[in-house]
């Protein structure tokens, strides 16, 4: 079956298996001659991580049954096929929300631990493994592991960003966050600059709000280069809600738009970009302050269903590095001045803060600030752009997010992330006869094609 | 909300059925061969929910089995209505030549279901209250040389329902005989080719049960379109079909 990732690019033959759980898994694993398989949640990466070009792809839907929730202390034990939409449905209503939550709810658990994925709140809660507290990986020898900080550690912090090279994740614990209500207050500003968006997330005010984000405008240039629309918000208590609300923790479901096929290439030309990012920038440049439901404030594009077809047939690669402090305004700026020169349009360009990394052996983040945003496949100068853009971000001692990327060259791969010899000598140990592998995998050089 | 007993809860279609009835609010007894996938599947709909779930091991090919779920469930609660799910759809190859393999395969779909269904007609029969909704199967319309022993059992449910069906009307007791076509579950997931293509889902083949339960409907095809496929199929003379390759 044809798969790919989310920016549909590359798009590969793969064998697909459903288990219905873990026996069946091991099953597969027991055909010794028979080439690897890698894990394919919802398939919401960007690029080539879940992919297995030419070799089988288990796909976990069926295994995604809630198994155990303790009222008390708000711990979920749940199959790793359950998606945090799903976990939000049945959970949100009863008062609690993600502690961290990537762009889009449509992520397995099993994959928001694979990517270690980030949220809008990175700098103040970390990632989402920061708040998971065990799960139970399916080794390569069949055997289940269970694994937390105190417990089978190594495993732990290689799985954690490992992109599934360690195993199957079969279930995972994790802590919800209680929430009173479905809402939260966030407030608007603009910056005319680069230089004046980085002002705002320093200044002290920034402390008050859990959650940042700003949205760039990268085809500006000049003295407009990364004028950007800051928001920033909390979660309202009960007390906080402006009435009239009857239904604090409910979220009314709206009309949703949905982009039927594959436009056609030139639909995101230039200025078609150009007139968005000016209407955007111009809509929520008035704003000062606002309530937002949770589903607008976390997940606008998911009200947009297929919107990756927006980008045409031959996909979209995201780009998304992060930099680290001292380094960090610098090579935004020189990123986006070599973006905007090349003329290649984006809509989505988002600028958040950083906290410290975590010992997750591949995982992401480090203290800094991170960008990212879409590029459309249009031609082939793409990648000789992508490569020298990873030199500016190698440079400044910053890395690119696996969960994103499509292109990214082993040499990069290694430069950027120190701890992959480490993660390489996990994989040896966990899986000496490589029966777990991707195209990520081989096209980054950590497991033999 | 009364209690629904489940058997067969691990299929794919009866995991999904039982969805529906914990989304509809009603308690849930779970039967089925393998318990840690029960206890999975019943955690979830508890959690999901809010519903009690009690899981019960049952083997189909255990003498006294039925009897012994029944006896059980009894001592647990008053059970509204008896789901039963479970059956076989084995190797052609193997069971029209081996009879011991034919006899498994007569034992899981047909008997046991027969022996099962017993003790729960009488219980609902005397309390004039309750249903009984049993998978059978389009295969169960006509023999087919592609499947003829697992049509066979299907079919000779099918017409033991009627009668069961004609005894318990009076009683107020509705008996419901589920047809699904090609379902897309464990049972037809060696299936390649266009008959993957027309698949339905379980979690419509549940929503269309649940429905007909409610509607106190007796006959139940679905995906609909198969009353119409099958009723063609049923009228091509025995002459003309027993050539036919398929």
């Amino acid at each position: 079956m044809k798969l790919s990732g989310w920016g549909k690019y590359p798009v590969q033959e793969c064998l697909v298996f459903r288990p219905e759980g873990a026996e069946d898994i091991r099953k597969l694993l027991a055909e010794l001659s028979a080439p690897s398989l890698i894990t394919f949640g919802m398939g919401r990466s960007y690029g080539d991580a879940p992919l297995n070009g030419g070799r089988r792809v288990v796909r976990t839907t069926r295994m995604n049954r809630f198994l155990k929730f303790d009222g008390e202390t708000g711990f979920l034990e749940c199959e790793a096929g359950v998606t945090l939409d799903e976990i939000l449905r049945v959970f949100l209503p009863r008062g609690y929300f993600l502690p961290v939550t990537p762009g889009t709810k449509s992520v397995t658990v099993g994959g928001a631990v694979a990517n270690d994925v980030h949220g809008k709140n990175h700098h103040v809660d970390g990632c989402f493994s920061e708040h998971v507290r065990s799960f139970r990986l399916l080794a390569a020898d069949g055997s289940i592991l269970r694994c937390s900080r105190g417990e089978n550690a190594d495993v732990f912090w290689a799985t954690v960003g490992g992109i599934g090279l360690t195993g199957v994740i079969l279930s995972v614990e994790l802590k919800l966050l209680p929430v009173e209500t479905a809402y939260l207050r966030v407030r608007y500003e603009t910056a005319a600059s680069v230089e004046e968006a980085f002002r705002l997330f320093q200044d002290r005010e920034d402390g008050h709000y859990r959650y940042s984000v700003a949205w760039i405008d990268c085809l500006a240039r000049g003295r407009s280069l990364g004028r950007s629309i800051l928001m920033r918000g909390n979660h309202l208590a009960r007390e906080e809600l402006p009435p009239p609300v009857p239904e604090p923790l409910a979220v009314r479901p709206k009309a949703g738009w949905r982009v039927p096929f594959d436009l056609p290439g030139f639909a995101l030309n230039p200025l078609a970009v150009r007139l968005f990012n000016d209407l955007y920038y111009a809509v929520h440049a008035r704003k000062k302050e606002e309530t937002v439901d949770c589903e607008r404030f976390f997940y606008p594009l998911d009200a947009v269903e297929h919107w990756n077809r927006a980008y045409g047939r031959r996909g979209f690669v995201q780009y998304q590095a992060v930099l680290p402090d001292g380094r960090a305004f610098d090579g935004i700026v020189g990123l986006l001045e070599r973006i905007s020169a090349s003329r290649r349009a984006s809509f989505l360009a988002v600028l958040k803060r950083m906290g410290p990394a975590n010992a997750g052996l591949i995982s992401f983040p480090l203290k800094g600030y991170t960008l990212a945003l879409d590029l459309p496949v249009r031609d082939d100068g793409l990648f000789g752009m992508l490569r020298e853009l990873d030199e500016l971000v190698i440079a400044c001692g910053g890395r690119v997010y696996l969960g994103k990327d499509a292109v990214l060259t082993p040499e990069s791969f290694r430069a950027m992330y120190p701890a992959h010899e480490r993660f390489r000598e996990v994989l040896r140990r966990l899986d000496p006869n490589r029966r777990f592998s991707s195209s990520m995998s081989r096209r980054l050089g950590l497991t033999a094609p | 909300m009364g209690t629904i007993v489940i058997v067969g809860a691990t299929s794919g279609i009866g995991s999904a059925a039982a969805g529906e009835l914990a989304r509809a609010g009603f308690d849930l007894v779970l039967a089925g061969r393998n318990m840690e996938r029960l206890t999975r599947l019943g955690s979830d709909l508890a959690i999901r929910f809010g519903v009690r779930t009690e899981c019960l091991a049952y083997d189909a090919l255990e003498e006294g089995a039925g009897v012994r779920l029944y006896e059980r469930v009894a001592g647990l609660c008053d059970p509204e209505g008896l789901l039963v799910m479970h059956g076989v759809l084995p190797d052609p190859a193997e069971v029209n030549r081996d009879p011991a393999a034919a006899r498994r395969c007569v034992g899981v779909n047909y008997l046991s279901v027969v022996e099962l269904v017993i003790p729960f007609a009488n219980f609902f029969e005397e309390r004039k209250r309750g249903w009984i909704a049993v998978a059978g199967s389009v295969a169960g319309d006509r023999g087919r040389k592609s499947n003829y022993l697992y049509g066979s059992t299907k079919g000779a449910l099918d017409v033991y329902l009627q009668g069961l069906r004609g005894r318990l009307a009076p009683q107020g007791v509705h008996v419901l005989t589920i047809k699904p076509g090609l379902v897309d579950t464990a049972m037809t997931a060696h299936m390649e080719g266009p008959a993957r293509r027309i698949m339905g889902s379980p979690e419509r083949a549940a929503r269309d049960i649940v429905r007909a339960i409610r509607r106190r409907r007796k006959v139940l095809y679905t995906p609909f379109y198969w009353k119409y496929v099958m009723l063609a199929v049923r009228l091509i003379p025995e002459a003309l079909f027993c050539k036919l390759n398929y």
